[in-house]
């Protein structure tokens, strides 16, 4: 089992090569009609709520959890402010979400996404107020869920936690596009091919370009992962859902 | 000792990797544009959709593609100075508990 993980691993660094034309980001201001954006937003309220809880029981937490969550709000809101391009010759965003994720498992990360979206909606008119349902349902709660059920899979079939954060890291930025095809399919239906040939349409746009993107993410990730890991202490790590995701702290 | 040096070497191969990663492209394909994917997306919505016009605007846009620049990257800028305190923390940290 450990092999053939590995062996995914190697392949999902060899997708850095593949993609070809295509793009990704977050759904544009006004692109979406009101019916979506509110029924997205509505679809996010119950994860924003519980996000909400647990960030607050972190921030009355000792002044640790409290650094590392920074740490985690930090690299969400550097990597969603890089435009990196991509081998098929466009630009697309990192979510950095994963990172957060793996410490604390993905229902702060709701919030934190939250928060640099309304940031990045304001100030530079990237993504959308009207859009911050869509936006933080893909990149705040599937991304993330996604991230921290790959990682947990990974370490519990035997694989190193450094893999899984890499796999965890890969397919959660992906998926996060994924969703957003899927969101723009709903509201665009293709005139001929209907939602399935939209979906296949903007699947091609949105989620292909993530891939080399999310390749460099999750070796980022790892390595910030590594560096971070001699700085945690025993208790952190025993109340994080680090440990409990199955990461093996003697790997250090 | 010697493991601690290999683990950081690999460390630092690593980082060349993902730079490695992020600049090739650019090397690749010469040639491209490399827009940003909302422009993309945008323009794909309206090539199928020519009577479609935005609901609602931004309510703020950056003056010019190199204002928008900055902004972008003063929020990297912000982000890493907070995450460069914290390690830094960490660090001092370490000598002071020797």
């Amino acid at each position: 089992m450990k092999e053939k993980l590995y062996l995914v691993g190697i392949v999902s660094l060899l997708l850095w090569f593949v993609p070809q034309q295509v793009y990704g980001m977050h759904i544009m201001e006004g692109y979406l009609a009101p019916v979506w954006c509110i029924s997205w937003v509505i679809v996010c309220v119950p994860f924003l709520r519980h996000g909400y809880k647990e960030i607050n029981k972190m921030v009355q937490d000792e002044i640790e959890v409290k650094m590392f969550l920074a740490m985690a709000g930090a690299y969400v809101f550097v990597l969603s402010a890089l435009k990196l391009p991509s081998v098929t010759g466009s630009c697309s965003h990192p979510t950095g979400t994963s990172l957060g994720t793996i410490l604390f498992g993905p229902s702060v990360m709701s919030i934190l996404s939250l928060l640099v979206l309304i940031f990045q909606a304001l100030l530079l008119a990237h993504g959308g107020i009207t859009t911050l349902g869509a936006n933080t349902f893909s990149m705040g709660i599937v991304g993330p869920i996604v991230t921290y059920l790959t990682f947990k899979l990974v370490c519990k079939s035997g694989g190193s936690s450094k893999l899984g954060v890499f796999l965890g890291t890969m397919l959660g930025s992906v998926m996060t596009y994924v969703v957003a095809a899927l969101q723009l399919a709903l509201a665009w239906p293709d005139a001929t091919n209907g939602f399935l040939g939209a979906f296949e349409k903007y699947l091609g746009i949105f989620a292909l370009t993530q891939i080399p993107i999310a390749v460099s993410e999750a070796v980022l990730t790892v390595l910030i992962l590594e560096a971070m890991l001699p700085h945690m202490s025993t208790t952190f790590l025993s109340k994080t859902g680090f440990l409990k995701g199955g990461f093996k702290s003697d790997e250090a | 000792m010697k493991h601690k040096k290999t683990k950081r070497f690999q460390w630092w191969v690593g980082l060349l990797l993902v730079l490695m990663m992020l600049v090739l492209p650019t090397l690749i394909q010469k040639g491209q544009l490399f827009e940003g994917a909302d422009d993309q997306a945008t323009r794909e919505i309206e090539s199928h959709h020519p009577d479609f016009v935005p609901w609602i605007k931004p309510l703020l846009t950056p003056a010019s593609p190199e204002i928008e620049s900055l902004l972008f990257s003063v929020q990297a800028a912000i982000g890493t100075g907070i995450i460069s305190y914290i390690f830094g923390y960490w660090h001092g940290r370490k000598y002071e508990k020797n």
